[in-house]
């Protein structure tokens, strides 16, 4: 039993939500004190957030910190929050990143910065809700909720074609939930007919459901989580949303939006319809395997240095998706036995957080190039090295962990997704494989031509190495990755028991 | 569910009589006011809502109760969507004071003939047979058109008043002539009587079907649903904005009982049939409201177009059939009134001097000249687009459930689909107020009223978003 006896989860996401409130009554005016009050806010949703790590109950597979209120007596809905494996690491990785989007953000931002750090307030509160939330329909109200900050964040601040990025971020993402909505309300009304209406997803992955109304369900299911992802072909959205975003809206996107994808296929696609992903799983494993293989590709042709992180977000989140719907085959493989069955889960989980923390720390990397040349093609810069040696290592850090370098976070994901994928086929694991070349390749590729060589012209000639508030968001960062990389055992200790508890969840058929 | 027939027939009309009375006295009083004493009728006006709702409490009912040997019914719902319909009337004239005064329309006759539009609202939400019924309509109607052409030196006004006055007319006789055919068939006008009626003839009867389809059209038409929509962007560009938000707002909660009582209570028989009738109209309101929306480029006529959108999802719930539905789509019909009477709120509250504010280029950079409003704003597309955490969504949430939940999963998934195509036209209005730069310097101009009751219109559409068990217990209660 964890030993905090008040609501923590509420705490983690009305804090944020209150100093999102506060900013916009502040107003640009007293932006002097807002940024205080932003830092502050989001320093202590951290710090709070860490208690959530040193109280979680690692032995078992239950909700922790539950919550439980009345929200909506009508529709038997509650507002129902609590964190098992998944989503505790996810929400202190959340509340980890959001302040360094502050620090970043501290001088670069000075069109109307009050709303800009609001807006990402709000969105942090929203986005530890979609992680807590047990109820499905408090669940989908966050989940859509969180569009409307982001949708500002890259219409308001974002780069010349925000406009077109903005919207069409906006109703892709919103075209994909509506089917979910859909299928939620199905279910709902399924627990009616079984005696006892509720919206809460563990009721949903209780509930008996017949092999046809799984696929359509894993069909809605998949719309969403696959856009938000997103896998290959639903990606155009990202690199468009990514390229026009301010530098705080990339990392918030890349680190976490997208792990909401990842996320909601662990929490509702696998548990809730298990024979129907068993069914379709070759679907999802081969859509992963175009997105690691071609995205890669895709990436390494890229002119523009967010656009190319973009692409190399969708291939390394490729590997969330693989992993997770491994297991099916690894089980059939194994003619039942669920031993080693887990590997690709954790494989996914790891990968979504250590991709959190570097593509956080590569979008950091490419607004501190861009506050300073105003350019983000790669064409405009060159030996960046020679004036920027504390940064160029940084870089160079972020650049290998990219590309899966052992001692890295960034290794310990993609090594447990292909060992799994060895296990499960050679032929996945070959295709997977191609990641750590195709990897390395538009990575290091990256890395060699913005920061090696000689000086390419007057604007690197003219840069300044980073300052102490770069050199802290990257630090902390660096820390987080090689951490990670060289221990990532604390983290798969905390998912042991939710992993396998979904493992034995998905073995048990719903026919 | 039993009829409970009494003889105080007063006390259940208490409402609408002192309504009728209060008119015939504020039309007396104003014949001897000057034009400077005007206010005078718009205080008694506002004092003669406060009174509706006072008398409406006061004579509440528990259950149904019916009188004029059943003409008349009084029930839960029907107070409470009195109740609603004054605070909507109220909140419209609030918006509106300047505007009529600013453009030579503040007169005595707007407020009577709005009270009488108030008036049919009432009537037909207590109508108890067939006749009532299109007596209310008849009240609403032909008061809506003479505020449509009160501007009586605009053009385009006396244009839309012509239009929608022809075409009115044309679908009240369809309506009227369903009722013959209906009353030729069941052999009663009494609405509860034809319930029964239409159970001995059997749904199938051609005659009844016959009648049916004409009372669809008549409903539809009042609706403003697709194909008989006609009317819609035109009446609501062409009118002046006040009476735009007039006619988008309590007509709506009329158009809804008008489908509740002659349908659900009179012909819930014959379900099947106009469960049919209005998939294939509710699917069309949808994607010609939401299709053709996106082309406007004047607010006020792509709010025309989303309001036929909105009214395809409020036929969703009615042609459930369940309670369920007819529950869903009163809280649709409740919180869409909210949301239209905001948004067209916020037009007038643009509007200034020889400046109409409709254009949707008008709200261009918005968020630099008012944050405060732009945000309404913005609350306010994004909840008529459906989004959460605004009360839009459980409008749309609720309405779909009752759809899923007789067997219309499909239906339910186009609705969803066509109503991303919808969000698409909110996106730009918050896309111009936030994204754009201002393209001239005036400010804002209107006075505090209407400020403080915009803001409180936009808080609302937050606030029941969050707590949406306020509404959707209501309707519960006054529909189990």
């Amino acid at each position: 039993m964890s030993t905090i006896t008040w609501p923590i989860l509420s705490v983690l996401m009305w804090l944020p939500i209150a100093g999102g409130v506060a900013m916009i009554l502040l107003g640009d005016k007293g932006i002097a004190l807002g940024r205080w009050v932003a830092l502050i806010t989001t320093a202590a949703t951290f710090g709070i957030s860490t208690l959530l790590w040193t109280n979680f109950d690692t032995t078992t597979a239950a909700m922790q910190f539950v919550e439980e209120r009345t929200w909506i007596p009508l529709f038997n809905s509650y507002y129902a929050l609590g964190v098992d494996g998944f989503a505790m690491p996810l929400i202190v990785l959340t509340a980890f990143i959001t302040p360094l989007v502050v620090i970043a953000g501290w001088s670069v931002i000075d069109k109307r910065p009050a709303q800009y750090y609001a807006a990402f307030l709000i969105l942090e509160g929203l986005m530890i809700g979609v992680f807590a939330a047990l109820d499905a329909l408090l669940f989908y109200v966050l989940w859509e909720a969180m569009l409307i900050p982001m949708f500002i964040i890259i219409g308001i601040w974002g780069g010349p074609r925000r406009v077109y990025a903005t919207i069409k971020f906006f109703l892709y993402t919103f075209l994909g939930s509506v089917l979910m909505l859909v299928s939620l309300i199905y279910m709902y009304l399924q627990t009616c007919d079984a005696g006892q209406c509720s919206y809460a997803i563990a009721d949903f992955q209780r509930l008996p459901l017949g092999l046809n109304e799984q696929l359509f369900i894993f069909v809605a299911f998949l719309a969403a989580f696959a856009v938000k992802v997103p896998m290959w072909p639903v990606h155009t959205w990202l690199p468009d949303a990514h390229v026009e975003a301010p530098t705080g809206g990339s990392v918030i996107l890349a680190a976490i939006m997208l792990k909401m994808g990842g996320y909601g296929f662990l929490r509702f696609s696998l548990p809730i319809t298990p024979d129907a992903s068993d069914t379709l799983d070759w679907l999802v494993i081969s859509l992963s395997l175009i997105g690691v293989v071609y995205i890669g590709f895709v990436a390494l042709v890229q002119q523009d240095m967010k656009k190319l992180i973009a692409y190399s977000s969708i291939a390394h989140m490729g590997f969330v998706t693989l992993g997770s719907f491994l297991t099916f085959e690894l089980m059939r493989v194994n003619s039942g036995d669920t031993t080693g069955a887990a590997m690709g889960i954790d494989g996914a989980m790891v990968q979504m957080i250590s991709h959190g923390l570097i593509s956080g720390a590569m979008f950091f990397c490419v607004g501190v190039l861009y506050d300073r040349v105003h350019s983000r093609e790669i064409s405009s810069y060159g030996g960046v090295v020679n004036t920027m040696p504390i940064f160029a290592a940084f870089m160079v850090l972020f650049g290998m962990a990219n590309s899966g370098l052992p001692a890295t976070s960034g290794f310990v994901g993609e090594f447990l997704v292909i060992l799994a994928s060895f296990r499960a086929d050679f032929w996945y694991a070959f295709l997977a494989g191609l990641t750590l070349i195709l990897g390395a390749a538009y990575t290091l590729w990256l890395v060699k031509r913005v920061v090696f060589g000689p000086v390419a012209n007057h604007h690197v000639a003219e840069l300044t190495d980073v300052n102490g508030r770069e050199l802290l968001v990257l630090g902390v960062l660096a820390v987080a990755v090689l951490g990670l990389g060289l221990w990532p055992a604390p983290l798969l200790d905390v998912m042991r028991p939710t992993v396998e508890n979904l493992v034995q969840q998905i073995t048990v058929s719903k026919l | 569910m039993e009829a409970v027939v009494t003889n105080f027939g007063m006390q259940a009309a208490a409402a609408e009589i002192f309504l009728l009375t209060a008119i015939c006295v504020i039309l007396l009083v104003d014949v001897f006011l000057d034009d400077s004493k005007r206010w005078v009728t718009y205080g008694l006006t506002m004092l003669t809502l406060a009174g509706c709702a006072f008398v409406t409490v006061n004579y509440a009912v528990d259950a149904r109760v019916t009188a004029f040997d059943g003409m008349f019914i009084a029930d839960p719902m029907g107070d409470v969507l009195k109740l609603f319909t004054y605070g909507t009337v109220a909140v419209s004239l609030l918006y509106s004071r300047e505007y009529l005064q600013r453009n030579g329309l503040f007169r005595g006759e707007y407020f009577i003939l709005a009270l009488v539009a108030m008036l049919g609202v009432m009537v037909m939400v207590s109508a108890g047979s067939l006749l009532t019924v299109y007596l209310g309509v008849e009240l609403l109607s032909l008061s809506l058109y003479a505020m449509v052409a009160f501007d009586r030196d605009s053009g385009v006004a006396a244009e839309s008043a012509m239009k929608y006055f022809v075409l009115g007319a044309i679908s009240s006789g369809a309506l009227l002539y369903g009722f013959s055919m209906l009353y030729g068939v069941a052999g009663t006008l009494q609405l509860d009587e034809l319930a029964v009626g239409v159970r001995e003839v059997g749904a199938s009867n051609i005659g009844l079907i016959f009648g049916l389809a004409f009372v669809i059209v008549g409903i539809a038409f009042k609706f403003g649903a697709v194909p008989f929509h006609m009317w819609v962007p035109d009446v609501y560009h062409g009118a002046p904005t006040p009476v735009t938000l007039f006619i988008g707002s309590a007509p709506k909660i009329a158009s809804f009982i008008l489908a509740i009582r002659v349908l659900a209570e009179g012909l819930d028989a014959m379900v099947a049939s106009w469960q049919n009738m209005l998939i294939a109209i509710s699917i069309a309101s949808m994607i010609i409201g939401n299709v053709v929306a996106i082309a406007q480029t004047n607010l006020k006529r792509m709010l025309a177009y989303s309001t036929i959108s909105h009214v395809g999802f409020i036929l969703l719930g009615i042609l459930a059939g369940t309670n369920d539905g007819y529950r869903a789509a009163m809280f649709y019909t409740l919180t869409y009134v909210i949301m239209a009477v905001g948004s067209f709120g916020m037009i007038l509250l643009l509007s200034r001097e020889g400046f109409e504010g409709d254009q949707l280029e008008d709200f261009k950079g918005l968020a630099r000249k008012s944050p405060w409003f732009a945000a309404i704003m913005m609350m306010l597309m994004f909840s008529t687009a459906g989004v959460p955490p605004f009360v839009g969504f459980w409008a749309k949430i609720a309405v779909l459930g009752a759809v899923v939940n007789v067997g219309l999963s499909w239906l339910a998934a186009v609705a969803v689909l066509l109503s991303v195509v919808g969000a698409f036209y909110y996106l730009r209005v918050i896309k111009l107020m936030y994204f754009d730069e201002p393209s001239d310097t005036y400010n804002i101009e209107a006075g505090g009223t209407i400020r403080a009751v915009l803001s409180a219109n936009g808080v609302a559409v937050l606030a029941l978003g969050i707590f949406p068990s306020v509404l959707l217990d209501l309707c519960a209660r006054v529909l189990p």
